[in-house]
């Protein structure tokens, strides 16, 4: 089980790259726990600078624009 | 398990990307030198000629929507390449621990090129701020970023010529290298939020950026371009439709009664209008053509453009959350002063 965390505040891009997410999550039947940090005290304890960021796990492992597909599939492969 | 292409497999596919950014540049070239030929076509084989009212504006609308809308590609490819190589973190190294006034031009030239999104304007604040870089430095780039960008520069250049597309990045960088420089002087810091002011302190960012092969590059251009054009090709249209509509029909200098160079109340009212409207540079773009089409004075169009996409009501409520008033309304006072003064400058000089 992946605890997953989208940084952002809200902007499209940030739904989108929760929507993206799930569903590669999904497709790769991977269990995750998504959750949507939108508190910019919480965003910046991350030291991230341009969301929508990533953190899979406690890792910041993407950050600035909704992510490319492949790198999301990479996340979720056994 | 981690799929890495292999090298010789990312040989081929930068050959490959290479090749057709070869190709599509010559059918751009191609097309770019042909526009008036193309116009000229499509008013034929619909039986129109330019000498009249309508036809001259059909003619206006098929000859700049071509031309715009592939200046804008071009451009917009371009600019998404050259992102790649000022990532936020990159270039908040850049400006870390440089000295004020150096840093505010640099800061304001490097809004220009570092990918930016109004809604990360804040994270980004407290990035900056966090590794070293000084208040008024961080505000130049913080009002350069969305005001100075390749869609309001292209936009000016495929409508109104080269000119008036580099008088506005020459004011625009002015009005965010001198609106630093003031906010600096001021020594605002403590009308941060006292959440921010701890952070200023020292902090390291986790995020390390990944290695960049060009092969990512091309397919950052690629997605700028399906981004970008995607999203504001309505508002060209839009805008162009409105320009040729007044190219054909409307008697010039409709507006120069009231928005014309000699009424001096012309530019502050135009500036008080735009601060609290929101649109992006694209959708401003309509409105700019319709009053210079018009007759307004050039000065006080642009200042009324900068207005608007420099200083929004929803930035400031975003801002509020690590600004007090106070910063908040000296930072809008002061932009809005400088973009005052372009106004003036731009009616008087021209």
């Amino acid at each position: 089980m992946k605890t997953v965390k989208v940084l952002g505040t809200g902007c499209a891009n940030c739904r989108n790259t929760i929507a993206l997410i799930e569903t590669v999550a999904k497709e790769h039947g991977a269990q995750i726990a998504l959750e949507k940090v939108e508190d910019l005290q919480a965003i910046m304890s991350y030291g991230v600078m341009s969301t929508p960021g990533v953190v899979i796990d406690g890792r910041v492992v993407h950050a600035g624009g909704v992510p490319q597909r492949e790198k999301v599939e990479g996340w979720f492969q056994a | 398990m981690d799929m890495q292409p292999t090298l010789e497999a990312k040989a081929t596919l930068t050959l490959r990307w290479l090749l057709s950014i070869g190709a599509v540049t010559l059918l751009w070239l191609a097309a770019y030198s042909h526009l008036t030929e193309f116009a000229d076509f499509i008013l034929a084989s619909i039986g129109l000629t330019r000498q009249t009212a309508s036809g001259e504006a059909l003619h206006f609308f098929f000859y700049d929507t071509p031309k715009v809308l592939l200046l804008l590609t071009g451009i917009v490819f371009l600019m998404g390449i050259i992102q790649t190589f000022f990532a936020p973190e990159r270039t908040r190294a850049l400006l870390a621990g440089k000295r004020v006034g150096v840093g505010n031009v640099l800061a304001a030239s490097l809004g220009i090129v570092t990918p930016f999104c109004s809604c990360s304007a804040v994270p980004l604040f407290i990035g900056f701020l966090s590794a070293g870089v000084p208040l008024g430095v961080t505000f130049s780039f913080l009002i350069s970023a969305p005001m100075v960008n390749e869609v309001a520069l292209v936009l000016l250049f495929g409508m109104f010529g080269w000119k008036v597309a580099a008088l506005y990045l020459g004011l625009g960088l002015s009005v965010a290298i001198v609106s630093g420089l003031v906010i600096g002087q001021l020594r605002m810091e403590k009308f941060l939020e006292e959440w921010v002011q701890q952070i200023q302190n020292g902090q390291t960012a986790t995020y390390v950026t990944e290695s960049v092969d060009w092969i990512t590059r091309f397919e950052a251009g690629r997605d700028h371009v399906k981004n970008i054009v995607g999203k504001v090709w309505p508002y060209i249209l839009a805008g162009i439709g409105l320009g040729a509509g007044i190219h054909g029909y409307v008697p010039e200098d409709f507006m120069a009664s009231f928005m014309g160079k000699d009424v001096w109340w012309a530019v502050p009212a135009a500036v008080l209008l735009g601060v609290p409207m929101y649109t992006n540079a694209a959708g401003i773009i309509p409105i700019v053509e319709a009053l210079l089409g018009k007759g307004a004075a050039l000065g006080t169009v642009l200042a009324f453009m900068m207005a608007v996409i420099a200083l929004s009501a929803p930035e400031m409520i975003i801002l509020r959350k690590v600004l007090k008033p106070r910063l908040i309304a000296t930072f809008a006072g002061v932009v809005a002063t400088g973009i005052l003064l372009v106004g003036y400058v731009f009616n008087l000089v021209l």
